[in-house]
């Protein structure tokens, strides 16, 4: 047991001492202190994951740790962590953290919702902590679960049909990916479902373009791959404001996760063969994405239809296999996740406000709430890409990195993605054009106060990761760069 | 010359500074603060030309300089993005020009803006514009440009929109943003296809005349021009659309919402010639690599000038005479790097472009500051609510009409100089593209004096508000400061600093040339004067088809017109609503069609589960025989 | 038991016959199963298949394994279940008659899908 476990250990701490809980302000204590740990524990991490590195540290995962678990399949509960892993920590340890002071007024229910919260927390933690397939299964199931009660118990609108659109979507793309792991590990005849065995193990080229399909698919699913993401649009409208941050947030990273981590890791061969083809798809995911937010009207479906325009612009980069694109995916999911949870999370303010997420019922709000305008403005700016916020590191680093494979089908792929940066500007500024500025709308919105200090809080927190990562991305660039040697090897081979 | 990095510092430490405590300021002390950072800027600019111009010449020829340069992020085995601080003529010069131009602005907004509400946001946003604008020109590669490149843009954006509540100065600001981020899109595509076959965005590298680094960019061909050929070309397009050339020039009239002082500073002196610095900065590699895009860029911008001048000639809103006015000449300053070669004589055109962006920058800063002193006193953009007001407003009045002398092309003032040596580049290159350009000088003496009488002679209006006076000290300092530089700034011995080879260039004025561009002027200026001086006079009915093309100048000859067809019809309501429908019902359908299909076959069988005990018992036994008659008979 | 049942030699009764009895039961009771309305009646027809198959194991016990008692004992554990069955069933008739009127399976039909 090394102490990576911890990550799924505290949040497990968390549900049994909510358990117990009598108040609100037990639960919320309960909640502060826990997430607060979890910061200062990925902190801490990725601390000692450059001092590992800086003193010569070479191999593939750190801090490996390997526990039996169900001896006859040779399931193994393994962790451990390369610059990938503990940038998406960070990433979810903060948004958990800011989630947690969105959510200070949650009612009802409010010890149940945060008992969700943590069981939601702890898959993913486990996720990005493991590096056995079917301990990545199981954690990854133990996410999707919390994320129908929290939608059809906590949600507003059409929440049912959203949650049971949402699970079904996902368990089934889950089954897919399931009938593909297994795949792996028996065709690769590897000793356990770790994946560093499994990389020592190649699989044979035939089975690799059946897996590789199905693998990539079914973690595609979760990251919204054309056109298999009609769930997310509507399952985020209908969440909760810290459930749509954590699921667009951190969720939907998952996929792009996954599809790194096992489909294009483990079959590098099959990923250069097959990738014209999921290409072409993730890139009209990206144009499409962007366009069909610009026909929405409610604040959380623009939000939503970006989402699916940068999480497809994920797969995108993945599947580009250059060194540079898979550094600038993994930015642009840590980019996304604090931009987009920036996002709700101020989505999720204003509505609180006007009881409407409408832009067209909205208007001049700048004036009533400023730095509820100010900090959606900044949000905005940073999702199209402007330079010295985090949407513009990962971008430049995706295109860079997507030119230097030059197939033609590949440049000129790239080239329609690149005008998603064009499409964005449209909607955003449209956006906020439509609700923050102009005159005021609706007299009654006068009344209306600006941010309270938890709800600043947490949106001064998201906003100075964006602006450490768009300010200063060497650090995280170097990190992350660090993981793909082995990877690029093989497909170069 | 470490401390130049303090030079991009102290705007972004006044921005964050401003920007944090916003509200908590109040205005005198944001306003001091900003005005203060820019003098302390503006002095260190003095004193980098100066020591730069004095120092760092070697065997005649001026060097490069790179006093900070650090890696800020990796792309790849070879690429990376540097910030960095280059010091070069041209750089040196921009600071310069960019540092008075908004020094002046500054000291202005702090009449001009008295009392506005957003006072200290306006202040942030314009040392964020500084700050954004500094590193643009002090770039070390191409993607810091691009990064800054998109800081002013979005500067700009936010400066245009600074009176948010008013839905044109949204609309502008959007549409200016768009606009340009279109044209980016074009630049960014041009950097990435130059990179990967240069694996470099060193300017310095890039710059240096290596062919071997452009070997493959060259040999490599897709559809009929080389790979280099389509870079340079597409950052040409991301230039075009910051510099407002045709057709991408449809968002500087409408940037014209914002206040005033952000008119003079970023929408004519500094912004919008980042473009021709773009071109002037990968000059080298236009010439000796592409000379068919350079021909290109020329063409591009002798006829942006003329359309612009045409237009600039039958508005009525006095600053989007201005900003036409300001497109023209930005075409002005394209044609001379586009007919420039590289050495010697032949590198006149680029000297001359450089002089002019200069001279430019401070008389149309001028003309600006003075219109929006006019604004200021009459309240109104207007040309016919205004006239007379040379009497109310002596120092607005002398001073602009220095400013107007100027881009009119009267010696002595700085306009005619530089419009000068542009007008004898062209007539180096082309005698016919040499005519074309004189007849828009003749142009542009006209629209300006047309301007001008209307202010400031004619019929005095019955104004609403209260009699036009004078503006306050700190709005005519900035005024009588630019006018004394265009006055003398013809006088400076351009060629000395900048030019294409770096090596010294003596300006010697073409007399024949100037005669002739002085002759039209004048000939131009007293036509205006016939028509506008005293707007009592009958004036000539114009020929039916030319009322029509003067309707069609006024309405800019619809280009605005096709944009919006094309992006609200055809991209908003066709692809963007087609794509939604198609979400909404083919995607979305299809997973709804699944999940009825379920639950229509689910109700189809529950049929079976009937309830009744006897069927069930019955079917169990019609099964356990067939089971049977399996074994039996297989 | 009884030695007059032993008839390893004679084959006074032969094993058809025991099988004709059973087989009558068998059938009767599924008939009875399948076409009685009435949960009474469908009791004592269940009771007759369980019968039925009864004999076939005292039968079989006695043809094939005669030194053996297996089948007896599973005859008789039968009966036992078939007892503790038929109790447990007659209280659920016993309440369906009391909730319906009557105890018809007809009525039982609320938990179909």
């Amino acid at each position: 047991m090394n102490f990576l476990s911890l990550f799924v250990l505290l949040p497990l701490l968390m549900i049994l001492a909510l358990f117990l809980a009598r108040n609100r302000k037990q639960v919320l204590g309960i909640m502060v202190t826990g997430s607060t740990l979890l910061v200062v524990l990925s902190a801490y991490l990725a601390y000692l994951y450059t001092a590992a590195r800086g003193n010569g540290a070479t191999d593939p995962m750190l801090f490996t740790a390997s526990l039996s678990w169900f001896k006859p399949l040779n399931i193994r509960y393994a962790v451990g962590v390369d610059g990938v892993s503990v940038v998406m920590l960070c990433l979810t340890s903060l948004i958990v953290f800011t989630g947690t002071f969105v959510s200070w007024k949650m009612a009802p229910l409010t010890k149940e919702f945060f008992l969700w919260y943590c069981l939601l927390a702890t898959g993913v933690f486990g996720f990005f902590i493991t590096i056995d397939l079917f301990a990545m299964f199981l954690f990854y199931e133990t996410a999707l679960i919390p994320m129908y009660l929290l939608i059809g118990v906590w949600g507003t609108g059409r929440k049912e049909y959203s949650a049971m659109k949402l699970t079904l979507m996902l368990m089934g793309s889950s089954m897919i990916l399931l009938v593909g792991i297994l795949g792996i590990y028996f065709s690769s005849g590897a000793t356990s479902m770790n994946i560093l065995d499994i990389v020592r193990t190649p699989i044979p080229l035939e089975q690799q373009y059946l897996f590789f399909t199905l693998t990539f698919f079914g973690f595609g699913v979760l990251g919204a791959l054309f056109p298999f993401h009609s769930w997310s649009p509507d399952g985020h409208a209908s969440a909760p404001t810290a459930v749509s941050m954590l699921h667009a947030g951190v969720l939907m990273k998952l996929g792009g996760y996954g599809c790194f981590r096992v489909a294009i890791s483990l079959m590098p061969e099959a990923a250069a063969q097959l990738s014209p083809l999921f290409l072409v798809l993730t890139a009209i995911g990206v144009v499409y994405g962007a366009f069909a937010a610009i026909r929405q009207t409610d604040l959380k479906y623009i939000n939503a239809y970006s989402s699916v325009s940068h999480c497809n612009l994920v797969l995108f980069a993945i599947l580009m296999l250059t060194q540079t694109a898979l550094t600038g995916a993994v930015l642009q999911m840590l980019s996304h996740g604090l931009i987009t949870a920036l996002f709700f999370a101020l989505i999720g303010m204003i509505y609180g406000r006007t009881h409407t997420r409408l832009i067209t019922e909205m208007g001049g709000l700048m004036k009533i709430m400023p730095f509820l305008g100010v900090s959606f403005v900044i949000a905005g700016l940073a999702n199209i890409g402007v330079p010295g916020l985090s949407g513009f590191v990962a971008e430049m680093t995706i295109f860079v990195g997507a030119f230097e494979n030059n197939g033609l089908l590949h440049r000129i792929l790239t080239i329609a993605a690149v005008t998603s940066i064009v499409i964005g500007a449209v909607y955003i500024l449209r956006t906020i054009g439509k609700f923050l500025y102009g005159p005021l709308q609706n007299p009654e919105h006068t009344k209306l106060g600006d941010a309270r200090w938890y709800e600043r809080l947490a949106v001064i927190m998201l906003i100075a990761g964006i602006v450490y990562l768009g300010s200063f991305p060497t650090g995280i660039s170097d990190m992350i760069n660090d993981s793909f040697g082995n990877l690029l090897q093989a497909v170069k081979n | 010359m470490e401390y130049t990095l303090l030079i991009l510092l102290l705007p972004l430490a006044s921005f964050v500074l401003l920007g944090l405590l916003s509200n908590r300021l109040n205005h005198k002390t944001s306003g001091v603060v900003g005005t203060g950072v820019l003098l302390l800027v503006t002095l260190l600019s003095f004193y980098a030309a100066w020591n730069y111009f004095t120092t760092q010449k070697a065997g005649g020829v001026f060097q490069s300089l790179l006093p900070f340069n650090i890696p800020w992020l990796g792309m790849g085995p070879q690429l990376h993005i540097d910030l960095g601080i280059l010091l070069d003529p041209i750089s040196v010069m921009m600071l310069v020009v960019i540092s008075t131009v908004s020094l002046m602005v500054h000291i202005y907004s702090l009449g001009y803006m008295k009392g506005e509400k957003g006072f200290q946001r306006y202040y942030a946003f314009l040392s964020l514009f500084t700050f954004s604008m500094m590193g643009l020109v002090l770039s070390t590669n191409i993607f810091q440009m691009y990064i800054f490149w998109e800081l002013v843009g979005v500067s700009s954006y936010l400066l245009i929109g600074f009176y948010y509540t008013k839905p044109e100065a949204v609309a502008a600001s959007k549409k200016a943003f768009i606009v340009t981020r279109f044209a980016d899109m074009f630049f960014l595509i041009g950097i990435l296809v130059l990179s990967y076959y240069t694996q470099t965005f060193d300017f310095g590298a890039l710059t240096s005349g290596n062919t071997a680094l452009f070997q493959q960019a060259l040999s490599i061909t897709f559809m009929g021009a080389s790979a280099l050929v389509w870079a340079m070309a597409l950052i040409f397009i991301g230039a075009a659309g910051k510099s407002a050339m045709f057709p991408l020039h449809i968002w500087l009239p409408d940037a014209m919402e914002g206040p005033t002082p952000v008119s003079a500073l970023i929408h004519a002196a500094t912004m919008v010639v980042a473009g021709v610095y773009l071109v002037a900065r990968l000059f080298p590699v236009y010439v000796v690599f592409t000379p068919e895009v350079l021909e290109g860029i020329a063409y591009v911008g002798a006829f942006t000038s003329m359309f612009a001048a045409v237009i600039a000639m039958v508005q009525t809103d006095i600053k989007r005479v201005l900003a036409f006015s300001t497109i023209s000449q930005i075409g002005f300053m394209m044609v001379a790097l586009g007919v420039s070669k590289f050495e010697g004589h032949g590198g006149l055109g680029y000297m001359a472009s450089m002089f002019h962006l200069f001279t430019h920058a401070m008389f149309k800063a001028l003309l600006f500051l003075g219109a929006g002193s006019v604004i200021h006193a009459v309240h109104s953009n207007e040309m016919s609510k205004m006239g007379g007001l040379r009497k109310h407003m002596p120092v607005t009045h002398w001073t602009f009409l220095i400013a107007c002398l100027a881009i009119a092309g009267i010696p002595p003032f700085s306009g005619f100089f530089s419009k000068d040596e542009i007008l004898a580049a062209t007539y180096q290159y082309n005698t016919g593209l040499g005519i074309w350009m004189t007849f828009v000088a003749g142009l542009t003496a006209f629209y300006i004096f047309r301007l001008y009488f209307s202010i400031f002679w004619g019929k005095e209006n019955r104004y609403e508000h209260h009699t036009p006076h004078e503006s306050p000290r700190t709005m005519t300092f900035p005024l009588i400061f630019l006018a004394a530089v265009t006055l003398l700034g013809g006088f400076i011995p351009f060629g000395n600093f900048v030019t294409a080879d770096r090596s010294e260039y003596t300006i010697h004025i073409d007399w024949l040339i100037a005669v002739i561009s002085i002759v039209v002027a004048v000939e131009a200026i007293f036509i205006a004067g016939m028509r506008y001086q005293y707007p009592g006079r009958r004036l000539k009915k114009m020929p039916s088809l030319l009322q029509g093309f003067n309707r069609a100048a006024q309405h800019r000859f619809y280009v605005d017109e096709i944009y919006l067809f094309v992006t609200k019809k055809i991209l908003f309501n066709g692809i963007s609503r087609a794509f939604a429908w198609f979400d909404r019902h083919v995607v979305d359908g299809f997973i709804n069609g699944l999940a009825s299909v379920t639950g229509w076959v689910s109700v189809k069988i529950r049929g079976l589960q009937s309830g009744e005990i006897q069927w069930y018992a019955f079917v169990f036994l019609l099964g356990t025989l067939l089971i049977t008659a399996l074994f039996l008979f297989i | 038991m009884g030695e007059f049942l032993i008839n390893n030699t004679g084959d006074a009764v032969p094993v058809m016959a025991y099988q004709l009895v059973s087989l009558i039961m068998f059938f009767a009771g599924i008939y009875g199963f399948f076409t009685r309305k009435n949960l009474m009646m469908m009791l004592i027809a269940v009771e007759l298949i369980l019968n039925a198959a009864d004999i076939n194991f005292a039968v079989f016990n006695r043809y094939l394994y005669p030194g053996q008692m297996d089948g007896m004992f599973f005859a008789l554990f039968t009966i036992a279940i078939a007892a503790c069955e038929t109790a447990v069933a007659i209280a659920i008739i016993i309440n369906v008659y009391r909730n319906f009127g009557n105890a018809d399976v007809d009525n039982l039909k609320k938990m179909k899908g």
